[in-house]
């Protein structure tokens, strides 16, 4: 795993690293930069396997931040390698040309989170949801709940207790709420 | 009873097809079945109840409980059930659990091929209430606003003991002619479409997919 670390920085002087595990790290990079070292990692590097892409919406500081895991069958190591996006206009360099099924992630990414990524095939037919005429249903802001009672007819009489609350009354009645 | 048999008559909009697929499709409305006559309704209901036919279509989680149903411990054909691979030759649908909106495009297709007079068993709290997806974006909450539902089975997930007892209820129902499913989609059609079309947004088949 250092090695693959100091080959990084010396290569693209790509820090901070963050080691997770003997066996895990993740680095984030800038989003143009971002077909270069993956593609130096498949072939110079055998991270061959794609195992995922991810994308977490952080409302806070208004970015997108995608998550491209890449797994070394030979050492067995895996690396995260991270892009920031603007949470406004999200748009991600396509890399579909490197590994075939980054196209379906692309879709799903594409439709539930809203990123854009120029040139990759297919990007604009419906993948799971059909028809979704909201904003995409995986961002934070979107509220799934109230679009739920909204749409889907809820039926009357459904009760939820906080799990936490509801045994403390069921065990204790005759305790007092501290407070 | 002029006005029912006059809206009977009625064409189907058709609006979700292109014009020139238009021609292509049907457009007339469900029909509603009339009863033959009393001994042999009651003749055919026994026939029916008897040789329940399930659409082999599984439509959620619910529908790994159908599997155990075929093996030799619970052996549905003991009861007249056997899956089939087609709506046209299936009577029973099965809903298994949650339903996608995806999936109800689908399964709306479908139940519309099936040859009346057919029902519908929902399995799972989820075709209830929605069950532990209540609050999704993408499941329904209640079946019985798309389909013309039978026999509900609780249970997240009901075992295929509940499945026997829930399809045994449905073969008394049939008997005492107390399954209507079929002819109450034909009567309440612009409700049930109107619910459907309200969460299926692109609707690219026909109203009616007979």
């Amino acid at each position: 795993m250092q090695e693959i670390i100091n080959k990084l920085i010396d290569r693209y002087a790509i820090e901070p690293i963050q080691v997770r595990r003997d066996n895990q790290a993740f680095v984030t990079i800038e989003k143009n930069r971002l077909p270069d070292v993956l593609t130096w990692l498949r072939d110079y590097e055998n991270y061959t396997h794609l195992a995922f892409i991810t994308a977490v919406d952080y409302l806070e500081i208004e970015k997108i931040q995608l998550t491209y895991m890449l797994h070394n069958y030979k050492t067995n190591t895996d690396l995260g390698l991270r892009v920031l996006l603007d949470r406004a206009q999200p748009e991600m360099v396509s890399v579909h040309h490197l590994w075939k099924q980054v196209e379906i992630y692309q879709r799903e990414l594409h439709e539930m989170f809203g990123i854009d990524f120029p040139g990759s095939p297919g990007l604009n037919e419906s993948f799971a949801l059909e028809g979704w005429d909201e904003i995409p249903p995986m961002r934070r802001d979107f509220n799934t709940r109230e679009y739920s009672e909204r749409t889907y007819f809820p039926r009357p009489g459904r009760k939820t207790h906080d799990p936490r609350e509801y045994m403390k009354q069921k065990l204790y009645p005759e305790k007092k709420e501290d407070k | 009873m002029d006005n029912k048999e006059n809206k009977s008559k009625q064409k189907l909009a058709n609006d979700g097809l292109a014009e020139h697929e238009k021609a292509l499709f049907c457009d007339a409305r469900p029909q509603t079945y009339k009863p033959l006559g009393k001994y042999v309704e009651k003749f055919l209901n026994w026939a029916r109840a008897n040789s329940l036919w399930i659409l082999g279509y599984g439509t959620g989680c619910g529908a790994i409980e159908l599997r155990p149903l075929m093996t030799a411990r619970f052996d549905m054909f003991r009861w007249g059930l056997a899956p089939r691979p087609t709506p046209r030759q299936a009577g029973v649908f099965v809903i298994g659990g949650y339903m996608s909106v995806k999936t109800l495009k689908r399964v709306i297709r479908s139940y519309e091929q099936m040859q009346g007079p057919k029902f519908v068993i929902a399995l799972g709290s989820c075709t209830i209430n929605g069950g532990m997806y209540w609050d999704s974006y993408n499941t329904i909450n209640r079946l019985d606003h798309y389909l013309p539902v039978d026999i509900y089975i609780t249970g997240c997930m009901p075992r295929p003991e509940a499945l026997i007892a829930g399809f045994n209820k449905l073969k008394e129902l049939i008997k005492d002619n107390k399954t209507d499913g079929q002819n109450e989609y034909a009567n309440n059609f612009d409700w049930y479409k109107a619910n459907q079309k309200k969460i299926v947004k692109d609707w690219n088949m026909p109203d009616y997919n007979w």
